[in-house]
């Protein structure tokens, strides 16, 4: 397994009571980036609580570093899925990030220039150093995202899980943001697992796409994953994946039963 | 006993000379210090993490601890500390979401505060106990109070500056947080153990209904002030010394409860930064009243 950072066999994912998905094979190596995308409730998120060490799999093997995941490993950063942060809260975005890197560290430490210059840095690698001394409370949802990535990226990590980073973008902050998180997957040679509703725009910059319905998963490149081939195969039931001219897929067949058992 | 002159002079050296020619003035500079700073300090983080009810409501349930405590012949301080701790506890086992839960603290607390009723009812002999928990008794603190005061305030500095990055850490991105694999649980109960632990010793100053006027009123007022969690501390803690201090020097020299003074200056003071934040970034001030 040695050159994959992530590896899962036969994997299972859902609760004591019910599956959400099972039987996923799929193995991430260094510097891709990969689209997880899927109706609501299909168990994306799921799958990073599972990298996070936050929630057990129900059945086969998840390995992170060729070790079964651990809650806490600081070579993953992770960016939740989250609206606004509360529109009162008047600390510095650096602040933020700075605790990204030291947060977990007990002890009274405020002034430390090693900090400091770590989150100024994770602040221009995403392009918001004009941000560092912005309270949090007035930042929109596209400087927010940006924060929330630097804050991730500080502890230089591996992995980088981003859960929905793009909802409630418009268009060209959507843009803005994915270039963003592709130079710093090209640059860093970071992992990056990015939980989205809509692959379209994320099409040219991705490596792999997981598609999550149904209670399975299908990984691969997307030009392998996204044709009516192959989702019907593995669905069992007709799925189309239909293209425009401009290379924009949509996915008709699967969604309607989302959350449902195949 | 040494003569202690009582007039006010325009000499401010000469007043301070005067006032603390009083023992019972000098533990209440003393105690007052002690109280603004720590509730100063953990204000902060009262206010950072939306936990202002709850402060109020461990100060309440303290009331009932403390006429408890009166009416069984032990130190009211014991029954507030008592009182508060299990709220406390209470609220942190209620779960990390739980200091957003206004009814059920709110049903609680006034439940509590029933029971002080009753219990002061019973002890129909002391009276005035009840005003001085409600509304605090500074000018009534004994040098043994003072050194107590002292022990739990250097307490919950300790306390604070070891929690200090992941309280903060978790205040602001509890998400991250949790998914870092930081102890949530014991950042939150202990954090509500420190509250508990201030809240009792600051009622002895503000007394349990005029709490706000030191663990959120300089801590919001700061929170304007400043962006940088270190600054705003500090500033808390200067705000809330300024309102004890001259609380206590007007009230030298009035007939009028030092309490009142020292929330009539946080909140003139909290006032004065809102107008003239409001004044200097009205830009700002327009695009976070939008977001909300």
């Amino acid at each position: 397994m040695g050159s994959n950072l992530i590896t899962a066999e036969n994997l299972a994912a859902g609760y004591r009571d019910k599956t959400v998905w099972q039987d996923a094979n799929f193995a991430f190596g260094r510097g891709e980036f990969i689209a997880v995308i899927g109706p609501n409730g299909a168990g994306k998120t799921t799958l990073f609580r599972m990298l996070l060490g936050l929630q057990a799999p129900l059945n086969g093997s998840l390995e992170i570093f060729d070790a079964p995941p651990r809650r806490g490993n600081p070579r993953i950063g992770y960016v939740p899925q989250r609206h606004i942060i509360d529109s009162d809260t008047n600390v510095e975005c650096l602040e933020l990030v700075r605790l990204g890197l030291s947060g977990k560290k007990w002890g009274f430490n405020p002034f430390s220039h090693g900090d400091h210059d770590a989150a100024v840095l994770a602040l221009e690698g995403v392009g918001a150093s004009e941000l560092a001394h912005r309270p949090l409370g007035v930042l929109s949802g596209g400087e927010l995202q940006r924060i929330f990535l630097a804050e991730a990226l500080v502890s230089k990590p591996d992995i980088l899980l981003l859960d929905e980073p793009l909802s409630n973008l418009d268009l060209r902050r959507e843009t803005d943001l994915l270039h963003q998180i592709n130079s710093v997957v090209r640059t860093r040679g970071v992992t990056a697992l990015l939980i989205a509703h809509n692959i379209n725009p994320l099409l040219p910059h991705l490596d792999k796409v997981m598609y999550i319905a149904n209670g399975k998963v299908a990984t691969g490149k997307p030009s392998e994953v996204l044709t009516s081939e192959s989702l019907t195969a593995l669905y069992g039931v007709q799925v189309e994946v239909l293209r425009d001219p401009h290379g924009n897929v949509a996915i008709i067949g699967v969604e309607e039963h989302h959350g449902d058992m195949v | 006993m040494t003569f202690c002159p009582t007039g006010f002079s325009p000499n401010i050296f000469y007043d301070l000379q005067n006032i603390w020619c009083y023992e019972f003035m000098r533990n209440a500079f003393e105690t007052g210090t002690i109280i603004a700073i720590i509730a100063g300090v953990t204000g902060y983080f009262v206010v950072l993490r939306r936990s202002a009810f709850v402060a109020h409501a461990f100060s309440e349930i303290g009331f009932a601890g403390a006429s408890g405590a009166i009416l069984l012949g032990i130190e009211p301080i014991a029954g507030l500390l008592a009182g508060s701790l299990l709220g406390g506890l209470t609220i942190a086992a209620l779960g990390r979401r739980a200091t957003n839960r206004d009814t059920q603290i709110g049903i609680v607390l006034a439940f509590t505060l029933g029971l002080g009723l009753l219990f002061i009812s019973l002890y129909k002999s002391f009276a005035t106990a009840a005003i001085s928990i409600l509304f605090g008794e500074i000018l009534g603190i004994s040098t043994s109070d003072v050194d107590l005061t002292l022990v739990a305030g250097a307490g919950i500095l300790i306390a604070v500056g070891f929690l200090y990055r992941p309280l903060l850490f978790a205040s602001l991105d509890e998400d991250v947080a949790e998914a870092k694999g930081m102890p949530m649980l014991f950042l939150g109960t202990s954090f509500m153990l420190v509250v508990a632990v201030a809240v009792s010793f600051a009622v002895q100053v503000t007394g349990v209904l005029l709490i706000f006027s030191l663990m959120v009123t300089p801590a919001a007022t700061a929170q304007y002030l400043s962006r940088r969690p270190g600054t705003a501390i500090a500033l808390s803690v200067g705000i809330a010394l300024m309102a004890t201090w001259a609380g206590l020097f007007v009230g030298f020299y009035t007939i009028y409860p030092v309490s009142f003074f020292i929330t009539a200056i946080a909140f003139s003071l909290y006032i004065l930064v809102r107008l003239a934040r409001y004044g200097i970034r009205p830009k700002m001030a327009t695009q976070v009243s939008k977001r909300k």
